[in-house]
């Protein structure tokens, strides 16, 4: 006996930006079946950067339509949707970008082709000549890229955790693809892997709880549901707990930080970037929105136990990032101390709270792509010259990279005239309120932060170089353009962030 | 009200009986000539142990033979509901379906431009 079936209408127009992400990464998977292995690269680049220009003009061209859920209420195309996939296509650009340098290491690029063969082997050298030159970093990035996109316009559960595996499956293999020091490579690989799926199930078996609680994987739904909230509510707290688990996993916030320095520092620096910005953006996406538009009726419940979360991520993201001595671990644990200043904005629940992280999270984004950017600049023979004390000196040898660092760190930390102050000041500044005790932690944190960044820079600045110490290369164009890009807005949100916060202000509504 | 739960109960009982009724009666039933193969947890694939030293390299090939049988299993998994569903589904189901039909093809061509159907 038939039944009747009730097709979901799709509105294409409102899922361009990530039919275009995703279709460019189907693309490059058949550039790199087809192409000759000479010209794939060139091809790849060529794909990659239309792909993420085309989602961001679609991205643009759908901010004047009204908000709405389309795909069975299953997408939201509202502010933060838009503002958040704008953001990600253009720190996507800016990872392709890094991703595409060739000129630094001597042997063509910091991606290797088949990272399980041993350097210099004869396994290594026949993969280098083969056909099988692989370039498939780049669909890799695309497709994950495309999950990002989705991810924060998720507005039902199961397709946040489809979008979840999209983003994060890619950047598991990508993290283990870095030519050097091959074996800290794999080992990020592996931890990120094996951490990554156990918080993913954790993920999982909270949406289960979650529709056990109300019946529907639709945020929507849950927040119908939690307007009857009553004490008793066990498959509720527990879901949202576990949920929560996966989602702060992916930003890196205490105590679900402990990947996040072996991670950052194994992987190519290239692939650092693009997990540092775009996967913390995405991350943070999801939760603005499983919080605002699902659980937002029973905020004094979980507010609790994300103020300690937020507490604990400054605290120990900060204290941490002082002891370290290689730059990509430092950069690591800063990111965790942002991961806790984000996380002020996002308890504040409230337009402006949203608004401030919206506009960090773009921001904080910019930054750390430059930051990272500049770490694959300085080099010795064995390749990035990530120790501390091999900076020694850098700002006497190479003062324009020097000075962009010492830029990128001063953002970081907070100083006046960069887009880190402004940042700060947008999600610490709603939160006076009603979360005076976090702003103060923020700020104190935000102090320690300083030290170690002015640490680096006097370290840059005022040491003298060591004889044998490292050589800045003279970078292609491309990873220029990812660092000019990213110093340019550092500077202009600093000096001028009236239309940015605007922007964000404008966008920080969520559609129900 | 726990009534609807006993047929639950019934089958965890069955399921169980048969598991023990089919191991016991093997062994009972069973010749027992045992050899070298017999004794491998597995009959095919790769031996679990001894493991070369440092861990050493083993083939993949089983893997991907196995990655590429799922990607064709859920593709199936998609093919059947739809072909039912034909008539109602209409055009819409179809250029959805052709849609679905053409990434996971690209699948297929970027593993057979790579070596991944050839064996050796």
């Amino acid at each position: 006996m038939p039944v009747d079936i009730e097709s979901v209408p799709v509105a294409y127009s409102a899922i361009l930006p990530m039919l275009l992400v995703l279709g460019a990464a189907a693309v490059g998977v058949l550039v790199e079946a087809f192409v000759p292995a000479a010209r794939r690269r060139v091809a790849q680049v060529v794909v990659a950067l239309a792909g993420l220009v085309g989602g961001l003009v679609a991205v643009v061209a759908l901010a004047g339509e009204p908000d709405r859920l389309v795909v069975g209420d299953a997408i939201a195309i509202d502010g933060p949707t838009l503002f958040l996939q704008g953001t990600l296509c253009l720190l996507g650009i800016g990872a392709v970008l890094l991703l595409s340098e060739s000129s630094l290491d001597s042997s063509g690029g910091d991606i290797v082709s088949s990272a399980a063969a041993l350097p210099g082997t004869r396994e290594d050298l026949r993969l280098a000549e083969s056909q099988g030159v692989q370039t498939e970093v780049y669909p890799l990035a695309m497709f994950a890229l495309g999950g990002m996109l989705l991810f924060p316009a998720s507005n039902n559960l199961i397709l946040m955790f489809i979008a979840l595996e999209v983003l994060s499956l890619p950047l598991y293999l990508m993290a283990g693809l870095a030519r050097r020091r091959r074996l800290l490579s794999q080992e990020a690989a592996v931890k990120y892997f094996l951490l990554g799926a156990f918080s993913s199930a954790f993920f999982l078996y909270g949406v289960a709880l979650l529709y056990g609680y109300a019946g529907t994987v639709d945020l929507g739904g849950v927040r119908e549901a939690t307007l009857l909230a009553q004490d008793d509510d066990l498959l509720l707290y527990l879901g949202l707990a576990m949920l929560a688990v996966g989602l702060l996993f992916k930003v890196g916030a205490v105590p679900f930080q402990a990947w996040t320095p072996d991670v950052y520092q194994g992987s190519p620096t290239a692939v650092t970037a693009l997990m540092a910005s775009a996967t913390k953006v995405a991350g943070f996406g999801a939760l603005l929105r499983v919080l605002y538009v699902g659980v937002a009726e029973v905020r004094w419940d979980w507010r609790p136990a994300l103020w300690a979360v937020a507490i604990l991520t400054m605290v120990a993201g900060a204290l941490l990032a002082v002891t370290q001595t290689d730059v990509k671990r430092m950069l690591a644990y800063s990111s965790v101390a942002h991961t806790g200043f984000l996380l002020v904005g996002v308890v504040t629940l409230d337009t402006d709270g949203l608004a401030g992280t919206l506009f960090y999270l773009l921001t904080y984004g910019f930054t750390t792509i430059a930051a990272f950017a500049v770490v694959t600049m300085v080099r010795d023979s064995a390749g990035e010259a990530t120790h501390l004390s091999s900076w020694a000196g850098l700002g006497r040898r190479s003062p324009l990279l020097a000075g962009t660092f010492a830029l990128l760190l001063f953002a970081l930390a907070g100083i006046p005239l960069t887009s880190g102050f402004t940042a700060k000041f947008a999600v610490f500044q709603p939160a006076l309120d009603d979360a005076l005790p976090l702003v103060v932690v923020g700020v104190v944190a935000s102090a320690v932060t300083a030290f170690f960044y002015a640490r680096v820079v006097v370290l840059m600045f005022f040491t003298d170089p060591a004889p044998d110490g490292p050589s800045v290369a003279v970078p292609s164009g491309f990873t220029t353009a990812a660092i000019a890009l990213g110093a340019a807005v550092t500077v202009v949100a600093g000096v001028v962030p009236q239309p940015l916060l605007d922007l964000a202000q404008s966008a920080a509504l969520f559609t129900r | 009200m726990l009534d609807m739960y006993l047929p639950i109960v019934v089958l965890f009982v069955l399921a169980a009986g048969f598991a023990a009724f089919s191991v016991g009666a093997a062994t009972i039933t069973g010749p027992k000539r045992f050899n070298r193969a017999k004794a491998d947890a597995y009959e095919c694939g790769i031996s679990p142990t001894p493991q070369p030293m440092g861990g050493g390299r083993f083939p993949v090939k089983f893997y991907l033979t196995a990655m590429l049988f799922i990607v064709f299993d859920i593709e199936i998994i998609f093919l059947y509901p739809w072909a039912v569903s034909f008539d109602q589904l209409g055009l819409f189901g179809l250029v959805e379906m052709t849609l679905f039909i053409g990434t996971v093809f690209i699948a297929y061509a970027y593993v057979w431009r790579r070596g991944g159907l050839e064996w050796d």
